[in-house]
């Protein structure tokens, strides 16, 4: 479905990634793995058309390296950035239909899917965003980007921060996506959600992938994990 | 008291006319972090517009054309100009609209020469709407004050009740999210940056008439303009609406004022030497100081509270 081939990409003058490879299958969860600095937000970015690169980027067969950043979303690539970046003056409601890439576009997800899997998004839906607590704004930026209906979804730390109650909220979400056909992108700097859900993982280092396996093969290989996760 | 009241009603006029530029200078600001320099050129151009139009079909289809075609102006201004400087960073789109600012003016200089032309207001409400005491009040400032409150009545309208509006108030804070959810935000930009400019030129067309047309309007007015824009805090809206009032009445109410420091401490009893330099500072009335004023509250605005008076942003 995804398919990204010796990606390149510069912030400015400095190159941040040095030619990265990766897929993600149909209804593939896959995560991205790497210590702070490594390139993982960067990759995504860069698949996004937010960042300067070179090389190719293939979604649903077409080449889509070098659309901006609003026509790869079109093409049905949902981004969760980690920052969140709700839009804090604008009700809840308001944030979750601008998720929507058009007026009352229909899709796998309607505003109720979203009520019934997150009732204080439903108790908050007309109050400003802002001033919700950092989970349940999680929660939000997450719904926002599944209105939009997308294919696969790229979510940079999802779990960053938030008590473990609200982590399993998220991780029932995952499963409600994978359900739905959705595939996943998951960048983690821990290991704790990833290991439990993606069928595949990457861990990458200085901007290059330097492992790909699965969840098995990952926590086989101490010297990976070593060298490449644990702080 | 009639001072008063005939006053108010011209600094509200005013007020809402500087509202007309500092709503769209301070959108265009919050939403792209550019100071459009050449914002208040767009208001002259849709004096010199006007003045054109008029001559030869009169007031009324130039109160529509006018304001469209800077409209049109302002967008392909974004669309082929501030975007392709957008990739070099803000210093580079200063420059542009700094650089903008000088070419309208002698464009102007040009097509229009160095004296005012004679933009009228139209014979239709050239005539007295009521009278306050003695002093009979214009009907033009009245149609001013109409037009200038309607049409910010149908912006907040379109900001608050449109999806278009949304998008808006959505990438004044995360314009990257807003286009990473499939929204065009460069036309979006393209869309503000004209809607902008087309209110810059519906005031010109109002005030130019109202005020006088002549190339030197785009640098008075503009630099009240940012002193409204910095006052009120950069990217606010509503900032922008309180400094905008406050500002039209500060102009329209100093002209007129002759009282001095020198004056209240007199009538406080205190005795002045008239004959020490120090007089003559204390002496200087507010009517003659009335032109340093704006600035004078702007460097105190900057000094006490530099981020104006509703700004967010961290200066």
């Amino acid at each position: 479905m995804l398919d990204v081939s010796d990606l390149h990409a510069y912030y400015g003058k400095s190159h941040i990634l040095h030619g990265v490879n990766m897929r993600v299958g149909a209804s593939e969860i896959v995560s991205l793995l790497g210590r702070n600095g490594a390139g993982r937000s960067t990759t995504i970015k860069a698949v996004m058309g937010q960042v300067d690169k070179t090389g190719s980027v293939r979604f649903k067969g077409s080449e889509i390296g070098g659309l901006p950043a609003y026509k790869v979303a079109r093409c049905g690539l949902g981004y969760v950035p980690e920052s969140r970046e709700i839009f804090p003056t604008l009700t809840v409601r308001q944030n979750l239909l601008l998720g929507q890439k058009s007026t009352g576009q229909k899709g796998r997800w309607s505003m109720e899917d979203m009520f019934r899997l997150f009732p204080v998004l439903r108790e908050r839906a007309e109050a400003p965003a802002g001033v919700m607590s950092g989970g349940e704004q999680q929660m939000l930026t997450l719904c926002r980007t599944l209105m939009g209906d997308p294919d696969l979804v790229m979510i940079d730390e999802p779990t960053e921060g938030l008590a473990p109650k609200i982590v399993e909220l998220v991780a029932r979400l995952f499963d409600e996506m994978k359900n739905r056909g959705l595939s996943i992108l998951l960048v983690e700097q821990k290991l704790t959600i990833a290991l439990k859900i993606c069928q595949r993982l990457y861990v990458m280092g200085h901007g290059q992938i330097v492992f790909e396996g699965t969840p098995e093969a990952l926590l086989a290989n101490e010297q990976i994990r070593k060298e490449w996760l644990e702080v | 008291m009639e001072f008063f009241v005939v006053q108010l009603l011209n600094s509200l006029s005013y007020g809402l006319l500087l509202f007309m530029l500092s709503s769209g200078l301070t959108l265009i600001f919050s939403m792209m972090g550019v100071l459009n320099f050449a914002h208040a050129s767009f208001y002259m151009l849709g004096a010199y517009f006007a003045y054109q139009i008029s001559q030869h079909i009169g007031f009324w289809p130039a109160l529509v054309l006018a304001p469209l075609l800077v409209g049109v102006l302002g967008a392909a201004t974004e669309r082929w100009g501030l975007r392709t400087a957008h990739k070099y960073g803000h210093v580079a789109e200063l420059l542009f609209t700094f650089g903008l600012f000088y070419l309208i003016e002698e464009v102007v200089h040009l097509i229009w020469g160095r004296a005012p032309v004679d933009y009228r207001i139209p014979a239709a409400l050239d005539f007295s709407a009521f009278t306050i005491f003695s002093t009979s009040y214009p009907a033009y400032r009245v149609f001013m004050m109409v037009m200038s409150v309607v049409m910010l009545l149908s912006l907040y309208l379109l900001l608050t009740r449109t999806r278009i509006g949304l998008i808006i108030q959505a990438s004044l804070s995360h314009p990257h999210m807003v286009e990473a959810l499939g929204h065009n935000v460069p036309r979006v930009f393209m869309l503000v940056f004209g809607g902008g400019c087309a209110l810059a030129g519906l005031a010109g067309v109002i005030g130019g008439n109202a005020f006088v047309t002549e190339p030197g309007m785009a640098a008075a007015v503009g630099t009240i303009v940012f002193v409204v824009v910095v006052f009120g805090g950069m990217g606010s809206l509503a900032g922008a609406f309180i400094a905008s009032l406050f500002f039209g009445a500060v102009q329209t109410f100093s002209v007129a004022l002759d009282h001095s420091l020198a004056g209240l401490l007199e009538s406080l009893g205190v005795a002045l030497d008239t004959s020490s330099g120090w007089y003559d500072v204390l002496s200087l009335s507010i009517a003659q100081m009335a032109p340093v004023l704006p600035y004078l509250l702007m460097v105190l605005m900057l000094v006490f509270r530099p981020m104006g008076l509703l700004g967010t942003r961290e200066t």
